[in-house]
C-alpha cells in the first residue's frame, strides 16, 4: 500500500479515479477498532517480566514490543496500542503476573 | 540498542485495524503463518471469515498478496496460482491456500483432494473454528460430536464426528501434514517454517476457537486452544508422505474433556452422559493414534 | 505451413501460437482431443506451459483465473456439462478481469445424456460478461484463438472470451488450416501486462468485499469495457488480416448489398446458409447472408446496418431460450426495436440436439419465410417431427 494512508474507509466518487476490478490500494489502519472496548487494559509494568506473552497471543495485533534498557539488559516492553485494542481479554487472561489491569472504558 | 530476541519472528505482516471478533482464533493464525512464512507469499481466501476479516474494497489488512476466491476452490486457485508463478520465473513465492473448515472438509473438499492427489506445490492451510462461522454458525463437517449451532439446535445437536480430516490427507501420501493450535505459537511457527522448505502438497490443520460460535469468552481463546491440546482433543503432529506420524507433544497426563467442554456455551446442554462418551471417543483415538506414531 | 487439422486441433494451435502458460483442463466429449494434443505439446516441449491435470471443469476455471492473477497467461477447453459447472467461476473471471481464453465446443445439454451439437451451452452463459466468438470454420478457430487474447488482454478490455465451435461438424471435422508462423504471432501477439496482479513485491487483495458503494460502479466499466470491445475486435481483425492475409470483423456478410431477403445466422449454419444463399439467388431471390461472429459484445450497430437495406429477414437459431425463442433472433429483434426502417424479421428454430442442417433445408426454410408476409409467432420450427 503505497498511496497515503486515509481516514476513513474509502469510496470512490467516480469510475475515473478506480482500478479496473476490485483490488485492495490501502491498509485497514483508518479503522481504529478501538471503539470497539469496553475494557480497557493497563499494563502495571512494576508487575511486568517482560515474558512477550501478551504481544504474542494478541490477535490485531494491538501490542508492539518496545526495547528498553532495563539493568542493563534489553528488554522488550510491550505497549498497547488503545486506537486498534478491542479488549478481548487474552493479554490479561494469559499474562502470568497478572500484571495487566482493566478499567471500564469512558463513554 | 541489541535487537529483541522474541521465541517467534517480531515482524508483523498484518495490520490492525481488520474486522475479525474479539479473540478470534483465525486473527491470530494468520498473524503466525505470515511470521513464519515471511512476505514473499501469495495467498487466495475461499468464502470464509477471512473473506470479511481482512476488509473491504479498497483496502486490505495483510501486507501480502491476495486472491478472494469461490467456495469451493481454494486448493484449485492456489495450483494456478502456483502454476502462473513458476511460468512467470517467481518460483520462490510461497503458495498458500487459507480456507475454513466449511472450504475445506465440505464443500471444498474435492477441489484439495486434486490438489494433494496432484502433489500440488502449495500450502494449505485450514483454520477450522468446527462450522460455518461466517455466516452464522451452520454445522460443517468438522463440527464436533454433540456440538450446538443453529442447524443442530439443542433439541438435536449434532450427532455425527467431526470428520477425520488429517487421516483423509495422510491417505493421499502428500510430503507433510500438520496439525497446530494459536496457543502453541513457537510449534505453529515451527511447523510453518519447515512447511515453507518442503515441496509438493502441505497440509496444515489449525485448532482455531471462535467466541461467537462456541459461545465462548473471548479472553479464553487461548485457554481453550490449549485445553484442546492437552485434553488429547486435538493432538499436535507431524505427518510425513502420509506414513510417518510424529507426535509433536505427549499428553502424558491429558486433562479431562469436561475441562474444555465446561468453557464453551456450544456444550452446555451436554449431559454426564454425553460428556462420558466424548471422553471415551477421545480416549480411544487417542490409543489409535499411539499406534501410529513412529516409536 | 498448411496442415489438414480437425477443430479442437485448431484449438491446440491456436493456444501453441499464442504462448499460452498455464493450462488447466478437464476432458469432455467432444473436446478431449483439444487437451490431447496440448498435452502431447507441453510434453515434447514445443509449448512451454504448465497443464493442470484438475479434477474437474469447476477446478479447471478456478485455476486458471488464479493463474490469470498472477500475470500468466491462461487457456482451458470444455463443452456442455463441464461449461455448466464452470459457471459459477465464469462470472470469477470476469468480476476479477481476467482475460482467460477457452474454447467451448457447443453441445447440447444433458438430459438425456447427447454429444452433438446445439448452442444452449454457451449461450446460457451470455449475461456472465464473457466475449463470444462463433466460428464457422478451423482456420477461423485457430485465428480466433490468437485475435481473442490479443483482444481479451487489451488495458481497455480485460475481459475473457470464449471461441465456440459446432461439436463434431467443426471439432471432429478434418478441414485445410493455415498454421501461422509463430514470429509472426509474436508480432501481433504482444505479452500480457494486467494493470494489477499478485506479487509479493506490490501486494494487493483482490475481490475485497464491496457493498453498494462500490459495487456499481464495477459493473458499469464491465460493460463501458464491453463497448470498447468492439472497436478492439475491429481493430484486431483489421490487424490479422494485413499481417496474416485473413480479415475478422464482428460480422461476416455475404451478398447483401443488393439483398432484399437476408438470412441472419452463426457457426457452422451460417456456412452451410452461405450456399443456400446462392442457391436462392439462382432461383431469382436477392438473398444475402449475415453471419453473427461475435455474439458478446452483440454487434447491433453492425446488424442494423445490413438489416437495414433489406425487404425481410429470417434469424435462423440452433438454440432456443425456453419460454421465449432463439436466442439470435431475441439479440436481433432488440437491435432493431427502435430503427425506423424495421424489415418483418422471423425466427427460425432447427437443429436442436445435433439433428442435421442441410443447404436443401435451408433453401426450404427461406422458401417458406418467403411466403409469409409477417411473423406470426416467435418460433417457426423447422426439422423436428411434431
Amino acid at each position: 500500500m503505497s498511496q497515503k494512508e486515509p481516514e476513513k474507509k474509502v469510496v470512490f466518487s467516480s469510475v475515473k479515479e478506480m482500478p479496473p476490478m476490485a483490488v485492495s490500494l490501502w491498509s485497514m489502519r483508518y479503522n481504529k477498532t478501538g471503539s470497539w472496548r469496553n475494557l480497557r487494559p493497563i499494563i502495571n509494568y512494576e508487575k511486568c517480566v517482560y515474558c512477550q506473552i501478551c504481544w504474542k497471543f494478541c490477535p490485531e495485533p494491538a501490542i508492539s514490543l518496545e526495547p528498553v534498557e532495563i539493568d542493563g539488559k534489553v528488554k522488550p516492553k510491550p505497549v498497547i496500542d488503545y486506537d486498534y485494542c478491542k479488549g478481548c481479554g487474552i493479554c490479561w487472561t494469559e499474562c502470568p503476573t497478572n500484571a495487566i489491569e482493566t478499567v471500564e472504558e469512558e463513554k | 540498542m541489541k535487537e529483541l530476541r522474541t521465541t517467534i519472528p517480531i515482524e508483523e505482516y498484518m495490520g490492525p485495524g481488520h474486522l475479525a471478533c474479539q479473540g478470534c482464533g483465525a486473527a491470530l493464525a494468520m498473524r503466525y503463518a505470515l511470521k513464519a512464512l515471511g512476505p514473499n507469499t501469495s495467498m487466495d481466501f475461499p468464502a470464509c471469515c477471512w473473506s470479511v476479516i481482512d476488509g473491504p474494497f479498497p483496502h486490505s489488512s495483510l501486507q501480502v498478496p491476495l486472491f478472494h476466491t469461490a467456495f469451493e476452490t481454494a486448493a484449485s486457485t492456489a495450483a494456478g496460482v502456483k502454476a502462473g508463478y513458476d511460468m512467470l520465473g517467481k518460483t520462490d513465492v510461497n503458495v498458500v491456500a487459507w480456507a475454513g473448515d466449511g472450504g475445506t472438509y465440505d464443500i471444498g473438499i474435492q477441489a484439495l483432494s486434486g490438489a494433494a492427489e496432484r502433489n500440488d506445490d502449495i500450502i494449505y492451510v485450514c483454520y477450522d473454528n468446527e462450522a460455518y462461522m461466517n455466516t452464522g454458525i451452520q454445522r460443517s463437517g468438522s463440527t464436533p460430536l454433540k456440538a450446538w449451532t443453529t442447524t443442530t439446535p439443542v433439541k438435536h445437536p449434532e450427532d455425527r464426528p467431526k470428520k477425520r480430516l488429517v487421516d483423509i490427507m495422510a491417505a493421499h501420501r502428500i510430503p507433510y501434514i500438520a496439525t497446530v493450535s494459536v496457543a502453541y505459537p513457537e510449534d505453529m511457527v515451527r511447523k510453518f517454517k519447515k512447511a515453507k522448505e518442503i515441496k509438493g502438497t502441505r497440509f496444515i490443520l489449525v485448532i482455531s476457537p471462535c467466541p461467537p460460535g462456541w459461545k465462548t469468552r473471548p479472553e479464553d481463546t487461548i485457554k481453550l486452544a490449549r485445553l484442546a491440546v492437552q485434553t488429547r482433543i486435538f493432538p499436535l503432529l507431524e505427518i510425513y508422505n502420509g506414513l510417518e506420524w510424529k507426535l509433536s507433544m505427549d499428553v502424558k497426563k491429558p486433562v479431562p474433556v469436561l475441562e474444555y467442554l465446561k468453557l464453551q456455551g456450544r456444550f452446555r446442554h451436554l449431559t454426564e452422559e454425553d460428556v462420558k462418551m466424548i471422553q471415551e471417543n477421545v480416549d480411544r483415538e487417542w490409543e489409535i493414534l499411539m499406534s501410529k506414531i513412529k516409536k | 505451413m498448411r496442415k489438414v487439422l480437425m477443430g479442437n486441433h485448431a484449438l491446440s494451435w491456436g493456444a501453441t501460437l499464442s504462448r499460452v502458460q498455464v493450462i488447466a483442463a478437464y476432458p469432455i466429449t467432444p473436446q478431449t482431443q483439444v487437451v490431447e494434443l496440448l498435452s502431447e505439446i507441453c510434453a515434447d516441449g514445443t509449448l512451454d506451459a504448465k497443464f493442470i491435470k484438475v479434477e474437474s471443469e469447476h477446478s479447471a476455471m478456478a485455476a486458471c483465473i488464479g493463474a490469470s492473477a498472477t500475470g500468466a497467461r491462461a487457456f482451458t477447453a470444455t463443452s456442455a456439462q463441464g461449461l455448466a459447472l464452470m459457471h459459477e467461476m465464469l462470472h470469477w473471471a470476469v468480476g476479477g478481469r481476467l482475460p482467460v481464453v477457452m474454447g467451448n465446443i457447443n453441445r447440447a445439454m444433458a438430459p438425456p445424456w447427447t454429444i452433438w451439437t446445439e448452442q444452449n451451452d454457451s449461450l446460457s452463459q451470455r449475461d456472465t460478461g464473457w466475449m463470444q466468438v462463433y466460428c464457422q470454420n478451423n482456420q477461423e478457430v485457430l485465428d480466433s484463438v490468437i485475435q481473442a487474447y490479443k483482444v481479451s488482454e487489451n488495458q481497455k478490455v480485460l475481459l475473457p472470451t470464449m471461441i465456440v465451435l459446432d461439436a463434431f461438424v467443426l471439432s471432429h471435422t478434418m478441414e485445410v488450416v493455415e498454421i501461422p508462423e509463430q514470429e509472426k504471432v509474436d508480432e501481433y501477439l504482444p505479452p500480457y501486462n494486467p494493470p494489477y496482479k499478485l506479487d509479493p513485491k506490490e501486494p494487493h487483495a483482490f475481490g475485497g468485499l464491496t457493498g453498494p458503494d462500490g459495487y456499481f460502479e464495477l459493473r458499469y466499466m464491465i460493460q463501458e469495457a464491453m463497448e470498447e470491445a468492439k472497436n478492439v475486435w475491429k481493430e484486431t481483425g483489421k490487424e490479422f488480416g494485413e499481417l496474416f492475409g485473413r480479415e475478422y470483423g464482428l460480422i461476416e456478410t455475404y451478398r447483401v448489398d443488393d439483398a432484399d431477403f437476408l438470412i441472419i445466422s452463426s457457426a457452422t449454419i451460417a456456412s452451410t446458409a452461405r450456399v443456400a444463399v446462392d442457391v436462392l439467388r439462382d432461383k431469382g431471390v436477392k438473398a444475402g447472408l449475415l453471419r453473427v461472429r461475435v455474439f458478446r459484445p452483440f454487434p447491433s450497430e453492425e446488424v442494423r446496418d445490413v438489416v437495414k437495406g433489406v425487404k425481410k429477414a429470417v434469424v435462423i437459431d440452433r438454440n432456443i431460450s425456453f419460454g421465449a425463442s432463439g436466442i439470435f433472433y431475441q439479440e436481433v429483434k432488440a437491435a432493431l426495436y427502435n430503427e425506423e426502417h424495421k424489415p418483418p424479421v422471423f425466427g427460425i428454430i432447427t437443429g436442436l440436439g445435433g439433428r442435421d442442417v442441410r443447404v436443401e433445408d435451408i433453401v426450404e426454410m427461406s422458401e417458406d419465410v418467403l411466403k409469409r408476409e409477417k411473423p406470426e409467432s416467435d418460433i417457426i420450427w423447422k426439422g423436428v417431427r411434431v
